[in-house]
């Protein structure tokens, strides 16, 4: 890498990493960096508004577009370890902004160099993840906003093959919502968990020992029923796997950082 | 019935919820029509093309509506129909009622139709004192039960085929001999026989309106449209105004479509073009036909931003793949419409006031929009309700209060580092282990799952610890 100037991204945290799954954060700065990246991360970021987007509130959604297009203006990537989130700036942010005479184009802009982490580390960086281990089947949900909205699928699966030992085993509706909708799951919480209960118990008949997906929310949603249904399934951010954590606790164990 | 004279949404889906058998025909048929599609598609190679010529085709006749319904009406005139414009529902029905009154009708028969459901037309006629007649194999069913359909290519999708035996043994005279489904189906032919050529009159929808000819189009895999257009007197056709299609290559052009996204077939097995009531020296035909074209909103949509729902030719896909209509079925929706397709068209028939929570029941998934024939950007659209619904003050105190409150926070990144510092503390509290089970506000979560317990330190704080770290 030398002479070539290393690219300068700035890792949005999303606000769930941040409270719920701090390691989630440190694991895309891990690999960000043994891509060949400058990583920083931006301090005027908090949320990037989806929840105010889906529930239409557009005053609160324009200011955290704005807020979180010039907190990200100086870098040349902006990747995040969510694809509802990525999906969120580079299509929300400007459809809303569309009609803003002063922030249009920097919407667009911000749009354009917006990444989802597995999406970024694969297509922009063409990395591939070396030495990693992992003695164990694992199978992968892929998120709707992700998967639909920026046409993350073989990424996450692609850098999955370089993990020695991992077992990927097909779940059946992979493509299927797992009932988290954002604020979907707690406004209409029993259509929820009847989605929910589907898409564990696709997950538990895998067999599979690590459930993988590239959403937090969605995570939380399929750990948290499966926990409660009394699998042993263990579930993991995607990266977390690249980045060589799951001896470590997954979500719902004690001791993660 | 409006939604608003209705449980709430939440108390009806709570109620499919624990309807186990409904669960089971709507697997039934949701996951049949998911396979057969996907079967269909994988057959059609051209799919995405066929997908963006149908779009344009709409989209087309959408920007010129007006030109195209004038054109259909003189043609239609030019056939030996009879044209009627109806504002709204209450018009349309106004007009169908009088036709069949001013022919002394005594005995009505109906092919399915949608539109006919969405103006009231089952109620108006019993109102009229008007005998009506199913005569689509699942109408009959839900005639026979009593109630609406819920869902807008297999009405009775509800029903599991036991229950339909039942209703079948207590509905028909003489009850069928066995419970196969051939048997049943006969039983129901003869039941319907009767009924098809003592019929004064025959309303029917129209898949189609096809402008350069003035002709109406019904597809149907029984036939029954045919036996209730043709030997009645009178033929009523009821239809949305945005049904409009330039020619007949262009109504072919979305038929490819409509099937395959439909029900995974490549053709209809029946596909009748009217052309204007009987001639002189024709064998057969109505004397008098009649096309009742029903605005009914359509033409506030055309100035606003559901504009794109236009273009849908109600081929149910969207609903079939849909998690939340898979787990609550049609009639939880209460409106004519269910689905994703229907959390977009009720609110503009039923008022949004009454119908708010539809676009709100929605994951945000995307699966609707990705098998829609038309490309119709369903997400897209329910956001612009929600959307409207902030404007107007139609969302729950509690949502706005809690949205403004965390809004708050958002805004201000100082602030909001820490009051999540603060927040992941408290959290810590009401858990043990790498769980919480229960905790105050977050009854909508821990009812049904744990929250993973956070760690006690966030993000931000760790990150900015370990650049303090690096600088000394």
């Amino acid at each position: 890498m030398t002479g070539e100037p290393r690219p300068r991204v700035g890792l949005f945290v999303t606000c769930l990493v941040d409270a719920i799954r701090p390691q989630i954060g440190f694991a895309a700065i891990e690999l960000l960096q043994e891509a060949g990246c400058e990583v920083e991360v931006p301090q005027a970021q908090t949320c990037c508004g989806q929840p105010a987007l889906n529930s239409g509130d557009d005053a609160d959604t324009v200011h955290l577009a704005r807020q979180t297009i010039a907190a990200f203006e100086g870098y040349d990537y902006v990747v995040l370890p969510s694809g509802s989130c990525a999906a969120t700036m580079v299509h929300g942010y400007p459809e809303l902004l569309a009609g803003d005479p002063d922030w249009a184009a920097r919407a667009h802009a911000m749009a354009a160099k917006t990444h989802e982490i597995t999406s970024f580390l694969a297509d922009v960086m063409a990395f591939a993840p070396q030495g990693r281990r992992c003695d164990a089947s694992a199978t992968y949900h892929d998120s709707c906003s992700g998967l639909r909205e920026l046409g993350i699928a073989a990424q996450p699966r692609a850098l999955l093959s370089h993990v020695e030992g991992l077992e990927m085993r097909g779940l059946a509706g992979n493509d299927v919502c797992c009932g988290f909708g954002g604020t979907f799951c707690v406004k209409y919480s029993d259509i929820s968990n009847a989605i929910a209960n589907e898409k564990a118990e696709a997950v538990e008949a895998t067999g599979a020992d690590i459930l993988l997906a590239g959403d937090l929310g969605c995570l939380m949603n399929m750990a948290g029923k499966l926990n409660r249904r009394g699998a042993k399934t263990r579930c993991f951010h995607t990266i977390e796997v690249l980045s060589g954590r799951t001896s470590g606790p997954a979500i719902g164990e004690e001791g993660a950082p | 019935m409006t939604a608003a004279a209705q449980p709430a949404f939440k108390d009806r889906a709570k109620a499919a919820l624990a309807d186990p058998t409904l669960k089971l025909a709507i697997d039934r048929t949701t996951g049949n029509a998911e396979r057969k599609r996907a079967a269909a598609l994988a057959a059609f190679p051209e799919f995405e093309s066929a997908r963006a010529r149908g779009k344009a085709i709409k989209d087309h006749v959408v920007a010129h509506l007006d030109h195209y319904l004038e054109m259909f009406e003189r043609n239609a005139i030019a056939s030996g129909a009879q044209v009627h414009w109806a504002a709204d529902d209450a018009e349309a029905r106004a007009i169908v009622t009088r036709i069949c009154l001013a022919a002394d009708a005594k005995l009505v028969t109906r092919s399915k139709s949608m539109l006919g459901e969405e103006i009231g037309l089952p109620h108006a006629l019993a109102d009229a004192g008007i005998e009506r007649v199913e005569t689509d194999l699942a109408e009959h069913i839900i005639q026979l039960a009593g109630e609406p359909p819920s869902h807008i290519i297999w009405p009775a999708m509800h029903r599991t085929r036991e229950q339909v035996a039942e209703l079948f043994k207590a509905g028909h005279h003489p009850p069928p001999a066995a419970e196969d489904p051939a048997t049943m189906v006969q039983s129901a032919r003869i039941q319907l026989r009767a009924k098809f050529l003592n019929a004064d009159v025959g309303i029917s929808g129209a898949n189609f309106l096809v402008a350069d000819t003035g002709a109406t189009c019904t597809v149907t895999n029984e036939g029954n449209a045919e036996l209730t257009t043709t030997p009645p007197r009178i033929h009523i056709v009821t239809a949305g105004i945005e049904k409009i299609v330039p020619s007949t290559a262009h109504a072919f052009a979305l038929l490819r479509l409509l099937v395959r996204s439909a029900t995974g077939g490549e053709m209809t097995q029946y596909t009748t073009f009217h052309c204007g009531p009987k001639r002189p020296g024709d064998a057969d035909g109505p004397e008098e036909m009649h096309i009742v074209l029903v605005d009914n909103g359509r033409t506030r949509m055309l100035a606003n931003e559901f504009r794109e729902m236009l273009r849908c030719i109600r081929c149910g896909a969207c609903m079939n793949h849909c998690v939340v209509y898979r787990q609550i079925g049609g009639h939880a929706y209460g409106g004519t419409y269910p689905g994703p397709m229907g959390s977009v068209l009720t609110p503009v028939l039923d008022g949004l006031a009454a119908s708010r929570d539809l676009p709100n029941a929605c994951t945000m998934n995307g699966r609707c929009a990705e098998v829609c024939p038309v490309g119709i950007p369903l997400p897209t659209l329910l956001r612009g309700w929600r959307r409207r619904s902030w404007r107007e003050g139609l969302e729950p105190s509690s949502l706005r209060a809690g949205i403004g409150i965390w809004a708050q926070f958002a805004r201000r990144p100082r602030l909001y580092r820490l009051a999540s510092r603060i927040g992941v503390r408290v959290m810590r509290l009401f858990g043990k282990g790498g769980w919480i089970s229960r905790m105050p506000l977050a009854g909508g979560w821990t009812d049904y799952r744990d929250l993973p317990r956070p760690p006690g330190r966030t993000f931000m704080e760790q990150y900015r610890d370990q650049q303090k770290g690096r600088r000394q």
